[in-house]
């Protein structure tokens, strides 16, 4: 039984923040993952990542423009929290080896960005998360006597003690199946966002909510779980993400009649306000008739200087080549809003603690909450960063001071049993694992994206608990124990119909619009009701609700223009 | 919407059988991918059928594999493409034009695990942790960023590119022959600390690397991993780029690397052309110089390279009788020495790096009927 002090489940970048963290106190640290480290979905963040460290620049400015962005959903001490560590974090990630852009002087030269006041975000070309991680997990080689690797392994749920404590995890070795329990005096899960709920989405396979799932089933708190981005420019049918980068280079956004059609939804900011916004204007001309055929209209990245592009832009000339056919230097591309990031999640403080003593949380899986309603770009991987160390801080110091618990077998057990359960189900028994995937992300693309109102909320709820009916019997074809991926699959499925739920749920009670919760039948923000956070819990039929008061600092909510 | 025949190799490890190969039909637009068409077939036919995979858009790295032969990504491969790449083969071999499988299998050079999924860990993984993989800054950093050339980073960025995903190890034809080689990953890895200005220690890894025997001079330039890498980063021009700064730090290796490279170059720029018998000459003891006062290691390496030179003439490589007499090498037809001379000087004069990242430097002029439609 492999015993750590902390425990880091998930190794994209908050993950691998937090366990260096953790291991620079000087604790035994271990980080579990269900897929090799550097093929983690932080990858995919090209932008790059803000921080206000430019001279004339605040973060108090950062702080603002991030909860604007937000539609002031966000909790203002831990936005400040985050703008205030920004710098801090870059340099010390400069220093790491990450090789940010410069500018002529040799110094670290910055891009504009979504829905910002000032160009405030550094970046790698547009393979930022990338060659972030890449440099983590370059010191998580380095520190390999202080940090112990899990690569390719499963976790299937957290282990509680009598006390209602968490104490360790129940992973499965992908390479040979067998079943573990992991003892550990903290768990930091940090797994990843839930994309893959929604079809097409710009998230990885390997998005399926797994933290978010095993929090909720222990009886943690899920925060903000209505609250899902839609990124406007990503490929129409693949869902594949150009970078907001290529917005903050100059590219305009085209309808099919040509117009530069934000002049009319963000005067001032136009391709440049928040992604909320940018989405739901997209989504009104392509739905009052003004967009292309395939419902998309078009980025047109030809007004940005070719070296500038290739240069700066290189990865979505790339995407463009391959994945679409087209030369984006020299005609416009087809895109559309699509499903991109979870702003919701376990709901934590500003140092990654769940409300389940022994159980943190970190990054896209966490709630804390600094993305409120919206997202800003390049606020993502500062989010990974910051609240991953402080997490794996946190972590640290309790391993120190509390004693590590025992928990029992049973959770191996029951773990072992469900799996056994699945391997047993007859062929033929019921759909395959794939068809109740399919199904379930269309209903929510089609439900709970831009636009929502409450009839379809209702349906894809419905549609959703009976697919919850329908994965009991959902059979596989592999009953191996060697890299048996279709176990883990039926698995991934359970974690995504709970995350899909508590949306749903979230997405119906919250009846005003702000941020990415857009509710026709509601299309006002209505600060006097709804200026408060929705908890969900999990009860004996599915989530609970409650409500949280959102932490205003200096702030006061005011109308949102760009 | 078009139909596809994917011949996989298959292996089910528990099954007791030896790998075997099984041919899914599969339906799909021509542009999506040909992991597009396996996962398809999984999700389809047989959930056992296994693969890595993740972001399905050419960053994680996850779907390596090689598809009819080729060391590439199955996310950022078109099944059509791959559909005309197999009939293009069998034309090549009198079979027919249309209607050919695509042949998917395993990477090469790692052990396979199960299906498409082969062991990184103890080949690719174990090289790249070979070369120190992370910065070696001396003394406290600086209180603010490392001031450094802007040129600098966007110059290693193209390293930084790598996604590790081992379609050139795979593809990798010197670790075939020689299973220790560092490799054309690791050796990209290693090239971008040592281009990194942060890094301190750029000596002590080039002094490493050079003096490997599976090191820098393992490589025999054969290009395939530029062919394979799906992100551009070219390898092989980052391994050529190490032995060129070793060279610049003056690293006399015991591989008699580095002489070797610079009698080739030699040749080349004076003949037009390599004179395999004068090579070896060259190598160890060059100029008359060193033929009138050869070294203790030019004797050694000379006699040491015997067997080499015997297994050329054995297997036909210098066949011609005065292919066999050092300086008597047999002329090019239609000047062609003087072509390649030409070459060299040129390249000698105009020496630029390919970079992705800053390919975009000189525009290109439109051709004439592209401006029409521009």
């Amino acid at each position: 039984m492999p015993t750590h002090d902390v425990l880091v489940i998930g190794a994209g970048l908050a993950g691998q923040r937090a366990a260096l963290a953790a291991a620079e106190e000087g604790v035994s640290v271990g980080i579990v993952s269900k897929v090799h480290p550097v093929r983690s979905h932080s990858n995919a963040a090209q932008g790059g990542i803000n921080a206000a460290l430019n001279p004339g620049d605040s973060w108090e400015s950062h702080a603002f423009d991030t909860i604007k962005g937000s539609d002031y959903l966000s909790d203002q001490d831990a936005v400040e929290i985050m703008c205030r560590e920004a710098p801090e974090e870059i340099l010390h990630l400069e220093h790491l080896g990450v090789t940010f852009h410069r500018n002529e002087e040799g110094k670290l030269g910055t891009r504009a960005f979504g829905g910002a006041s000032a160009a405030r975000t550094y970046y790698v070309a547009d393979i930022t998360g990338q060659a972030i991680m890449h440099v983590l997990y370059e010191q998580l080689m380095k520190h390999s006597e202080r940090v112990a690797r899990y690569e390719e392994w499963f976790s299937t749920a957290l282990a509680m003690d009598e006390n209602g404590e968490c104490c360790g995890v129940v992973t499965r070795n992908i390479a040979d199946g067998s079943m573990e329990l992991f003892e550990a005096k903290s768990v930091i899960l940090a797994c990843g966002g839930n994309g893959q709920v929604w079809k097409p989405t710009t998230n990885a396979l390997i998005c399926t909510g797994d933290g978010i799932a095993m929090a909720y089933r222990v009886g943690a708190k899920l925060m903000d779980m209505e609250m899902i981005q839609y990124h406007p420019t990503t490929l129409a049918g693949k869902g594949f993400l150009i970078t907001e980068g290529a917005r903050g280079e100059g590219a305009h956004l085209l309808n099919a009649k040509g117009e530069r059609f934000m002049e009319r939804y963000a005067p001032n900011k136009m391709e440049l306000a928040s992604r909320d916004v940018v989405s739901r204007a997209e989504q009104t001309e392509i739905d009052e008739g003004r967009g292309f055929p395939d419902g998309t209209v078009a980025l047109d990245i030809t007004v940005v200087p070719r070296k500038r592009v290739h240069e700066a832009l290189r990865e979505i000339v790339l995407v463009g080549q391959d994945f679409a056919g087209v030369d984006i230097t020299r005609e416009p591309i087809r895109i559309k809003p699509g499903n991109h990031y979870t702003m919701g999640g376990i709901k934590t403080d500003v140092d990654g603690r769940t409300d389940i003593p022994g159980l943190y949380s970190a990054g896209e899986t966490a709630c804390v909450s600094v993305h409120g309603g919206n997202r800003l770009g390049a606020n993502s991987l500062l989010d990974t960063l910051i609240f991953g160390r402080r997490s794996g801080v946190d972590a640290a110091a309790r391993a120190k001071r509390v004693d590590q618990a025992r928990p029992s077998k049973a959770a191996l057990e029951s773990e072992q049993a469900n799996i056994d359960a699945i391997s047993a189900r007859e062929k033929g028994s019921g759909r395959r694992v794939s068809e109740i995937k399919l199904d379930l992300g269309t209903a929510m693309d089609k439900h709970v994206a831009v636009f929502r109102d409450e009839a379809g909320i209702q349906g894809a709820l419905e549609k959703v608990r009976e697919l919850k009916e329908e994965a009991k019997s959902a059979y596989i074809d592999d009953r191996g124990s060697i890299f048996n991926q279709d176990i883990l699959g039926a698995i991934e499925l359970g974690y995504m119909l709970d995350n899909a739920e508590c949306t749903c749920i979230a997405a119906l009670e919250r009846k005003e619009s702000r941020g990415a919760q857009y509710r026709t039948d509601f299309p006002e923000r209505n600060d006097e009701e709804w200026l408060r956070h929705i908890d969900l819990q999990q009860g004996d039929d599915g989530p609970e609700v409650s409500y949280s008061e959102v932490t205003i600092t200096q702030w006061e909510p005011q109308e949102r223009t760009y | 919407m078009a139909e596809y025949t994917l011949r996989v190799r298959r292996y089910q490890p528990e099954s007791g059988e030896a790998a075997y190969w099984e041919e899914f039909q599969v339906e799909l637009d021509p542009s999506l991918s040909v992991l597009d068409g396996i996962l398809q077939a999984r999700d389809r036919d047989d959930g056992s059928l296994s693969v890595r995979c993740s972001c399905r858009a050419a960053i994680c790295g996850s779907c390596g594999m090689k598809i009819n032969g080729e060391s590439g990504l199955g996310c950022k491969t078109q099944i059509g493409e791959a559909q005309e790449l197999a009939d293009k083969q069998a034309s090549v071999g009198e079979g027919s034009s249309e209607g050919n499988t695509i042949v998917v299998e395993p990477m090469g050079n790692m052990p396979v695990i199960k299906d498409l999924i082969t062991d990184m860990e103890s080949t690719h993984w174990t090289k790249i942790r070979r070369v120190t993989p992370w910065l070696l800054p001396h003394g406290e950093p600086p209180e603010r960023e490392y001031v450094v050339e802007p040129e600098s980073m966007i110059d290693i960025t193209q390293s930084m590119a790598c996604i590790q995903c081992g379609a050139c190890v795979s593809s990798c034809l010197s670790m075939e022959a020689d299973p220790d080689f560092i490799g054309p990953a690791a050796l990209a890895k290693a090239y971008r600390f040592v281009g990194d200005p942060r890094d301190a220690e750029t000596k002590e890894r080039l002094h490493d690397l050079a003096n490997d025997p599976h090191g820098i001079y393992d490589c025999t330039h054969c290009f395939s991993c530029i062919d394979a890498c799906p992100k551009g980063v070219a390898p092989m021009d980052q391994i050529m780029r190490l032995r060129r700064r070793a060279g610049e730090e003056e690293i006399h290796d015991v591989n008699n690397g580095e002489n070797h490279v610079n009698a080739f170059v030699k040749m080349i720029e004076k003949k037009g052309t390599n004179d395999e018998a004068l090579l070896l000459q060259e190598s160890y003891a060059p100029g008359i110089k060193g033929k009138l006062k050869p070294t203790k290691g030019a004797i050694k390496g000379l006699l040491g390279s015997l067997p080499v030179a015997i297994r050329g003439i054995k297997t036909g490589k210098m066949r011609s009788l005065p292919k066999l007499i050092p300086g008597v090498h047999p002329k090019l037809p239609d000047g062609a020495q003087d072509e390649v001379k030409a070459i060299y000087a040129h390249a000698e004069e105009h020496r630029e790096q390919f970079n992705i990242y800053i390919k975009g430097e000189e525009e290109v002029e439109p051709e004439p009927d592209e401006k029409e439609t521009v």
